[in-house]
């Protein structure tokens, strides 16, 4: 592949639009898939076919606001339409020239949209996540082939570090030093694997990512094998995702094809290809030492660190890890340049983060805001509050690892310093939007539950420490709670977090300590009054909370 | 096959052996093939048979007690057959906060089951899982691999007494 040749291949393939500018775009990502855009597909090809309307029918990825779906977009002009069903086929296409039925319109004026920075996201909803083809034409490959061509990988190391971007599963640490670690450590074995385990309840932003635009992901994995030396990688993805598998499936084989994997890749000697791990539904495998394992066909159990996976990591061999999101965010950054991506964003947190944005809240779906945004803009803007009738009480970041932010913070710079400051974290981008019908007390006893389950079991702290921990919050719920039950709580909150062996022991108690923080009268409630307010637990005088 | 002659026959002339086969020769019968045959296992027969853990042990050269392990430590495999039929309560974050909770309730007392069993009859499996990442139309449950969200507990149980006839 030739820089020529790329250029042909978008080229035709704007051409091919263009004799047909007329196109409706259906989302096929799993949210819409399952209200059946499918069928709307099909509907919408067959009126096309039937009238011998001048149109295009396309399946793209997803188009960010999932609670309206099924969505589809109809071009040129990007007319988005809600709630779109297999009967409004003939319609809509009656009605191309005014792109559908009024009735059908979802403005994309209002904030859910305009307050969006989209570069990870920027294809989704427009692709076909199913054809290199468009991706080569929305500029896709091209920062690859310059690399290849252009650039040592010194240099992409360092354009990385120059966009200031930090690893987006999470943790935050700064991208461009853990490619600089692993392109420093000698070896002629090195391994890239993107991290597409997204076990956070609450979270869909990689399955998203990797349904909406796979080519993006492949992208950054390659030029990060390039940058760090690496031949081989692979992408650990959850077995719960079987469409992301699929679409994932399709796009490595048809980045072989046009040589973007394999041997001499565009014409160079640089030889890279990957493959595909299938998880087990395991949350722990989420941490980098225990995924490795888990690709090495083991129980997915984290060992100590160091030595770090960027010295010693799957078959004891240079390993770099990240994210979906974190690659995804290459291309971009090396086709426009570090710099721009540093003008992103805030002091210490650049670019932008992409949020599943969903529970009380009334626009629920996949937004992508620049870093240092408020709370407030995206709960009460972007998300547009929380249902009428009820009061917003909190909001939850990070999964079982992050902690509930209370009202009072709403004003608050989203970054990785400031979430953390406030008891939470930035997490992989889960964000859930609680009302005043959510018991703290029962949120941070589900929290528990689900570390409980998720513990791997092999340090003693997070494994005895979360099952005692969810007894006493139990017992809070159940209304047998005594007073010094807190105390022992809090003692153990503290025993966990400093004694476990992996983050997943380590930030298990976070939801518990920081619903201490900000609704502590809540657990008294609980273990004194027996009385829950928001009338979700069975602690005794439940009668006068429903009354 | 030459070299096949340490590694043990086929359990059964099953077809689908062959294709659990075919997983670990693509792999070079490598240790770390495991998980990858093990689902291929569960894709064909629908849940981790013993003689199938036996067999795969015995080809991949691992010890029986590691396939074991493996197969229990990942919630995704199961030990049990399944159900002519699957309901599954989505019990993520967003899922839980509109009250998913009563809705695994409501499919417990319907099916007179918990949780992780099926009915005596084989008829319906009741399974919960942490999060399928449909937070957008929560609480979302999946029926025999369809998701459906905005659930109710009505239509739930109106669904679920469907399968019963």
């Amino acid at each position: 592949m030739t820089a020529e040749e790329l250029e042909q291949i978008a080229k035709e393939t704007r051409l091919r639009r263009e004799e047909t500018p007329r196109e409706l775009n259906v989302c096929v990502a799993a949210g819409c898939l399952s209200l059946h855009s499918d069928a709307i597909k099909t509907a919408l090809e067959n009126e096309v076919q039937r009238t011998s309307a001048r149109c295009r029918v396309r399946g793209t990825g997803c188009m960010g606001l999932c609670s309206l779906g099924p969505l589809v977009s109809s071009e040129p002009g990007g007319i988005l339409l809600k709630g779109v069903s297999d009967g409004d086929a003939g319609e809509i296409v009656a009605n191309l020239e005014q792109a559908g039925p009024e009735r059908l319109r979802c403005s994309r004026e209002q904030p859910f949209f305009q307050s969006q920075t989209n570069i990870v996201l920027e294809n989704s909803g427009k692709v076909d996540p199913e054809k290199i083809d468009e991706y080569v034409a929305a500029g896709g490959y091209q920062a690859l082939l310059q690399c290849l061509t252009e650039k040592t990988p010194a240099e992409i190391v360092q354009e990385v570090s120059k966009s200031g971007l930090r690893g987006r599963g999470g943790a935050g640490y700064p991208t461009g030093l853990k490619w600089g670690t692993v392109a420093k450590t000698g070896g002629a074995t090195k391994y890239v694997i993107c991290n597409a385990d997204e076990g956070d309840p609450g979270a869909f932003m990689d399955r998203s990512v990797l349904e909406s635009d796979p080519h993006r992901v492949l992208e950054g994995m390659i030029i990060a094998a390039y940058a760090v030396g690496a031949t081989r990688g692979y992408v650990y993805v959850r077995a719960e995702y079987p469409l992301a598998i699929k679409r994932l499936v399709i796009a490595i084989r048809e980045a072989r094809k046009l040589g973007f994997l394999g041997t001499q890749i565009c014409n160079t000697k640089f030889s890279f290809d990957l493959e595909i791990r299938i998880g087990g539904g395991a949350f722990v495998c989420g941490e980098e030492t225990a995924l490795i394992a888990s690709i090495e066909g083991r129980r997915g159990t984290p060992r100590p660190r160091p030595p770090f996976p960027a010295q010693s990591g799957l078959w004891e061999k240079p390993t770099l890890i990240n994210n979906v999101e974190t690659y995804a965010n290459i291309p971009t950054i090396l086709r426009r340049g570090g710099e721009w991506y540093a003008r992103l964003g805030s002091k210490k947190s650049k670019g932008t983060k992409v949020f599943a944005l969903s529970g009380k809240v009334k626009n629920v779906g996949l937004i992508e805001v620049p870093m240092g945004i408020t709370l407030r803009e995206i709960v009460f803007e972007i998300g547009g509050g929380v249902p009428e009738g009820h009061t917003f009480k909190a909001v939850q970041t990070g999964g079982p690892s992050g902690g509930c932010i209370p009202e009072q913070f709403l004003d608050l710079p989203v970054d990785y310093e400031s979430l953390k400051e406030v008891g939470s974290i930035m997490g992989s981008g889960g964000m859930i939007v609680m009302d005043d019908s959510a018991c703290m007390v029962n949120v941070a006893q589900y929290f528990m539950e689900f570390c409980m389950a998720e513990s791997c079991g092999k340090c003693i702290p997070c494994r005895a420490g979360t099952a005692q921990m969810f007894e006493l919050l139990t017992r809070m719920t159940k209304g047998t709670a005594i007073p010094r039950d807190l105390e022992l709580l809090e003692e153990l909150c503290d025993m966990v977090s400093s004694t476990s062996l992996c983050g997943l022991g380590q930030s298990a108690p976070n939801p518990v300590l920081s619903t201490l923080r900000y609704f502590r009268e809540e657990y008294t409630e609980h273990i004194i009054q027996k009385r829950c307010r928001a009338g979700v637990c069975e602690c005794g005088n439940s009668a006068e909370v429903t009354a | 096959m030459g070299i096949s002659s340490k590694k043990p026959p086929l359990p059964s002339d099953d077809k689908r052996w062959r294709i659990v086969n075919g997983t670990m020769r693509r792999h070079g019968f490598a240790r770390d093939a495991l998980i990858e045959t093990l689902h291929t296992v569960q894709e064909s027969f629908g849940y981790l048979e013993k003689p199938a853990l036996k067999f795969v042990a015995e080809s991949l050269r691992v010890p029986l007690s590691q396939a074991y392990g493996v197969a229990t430590f990942y919630h995704y495999f199961t030990l049990k057959p399944p159900g002519r039929h699957t309901c599954l309560v989505c019990l993520g974050t967003a899922c839980y906060i509109k009250g998913a909770n009563q809705l695994l309730a409501a499919a417990e007392d319907s099916l007179s089951i918990k949780a992780g069993e099926t009915t005596m009859d084989g008829n319906v499996a009741l399974v919960s899982a942490r999060c399928i990442g449909s937070c957008s139309m929560a609480p979302a449950l999946i029926f025999d691999g369809e998701a459906i969200g905005n659930m109710s507990e009505s239509e739930l149980r109106k669904r679920l007494n469907r399968w019963k006839d």
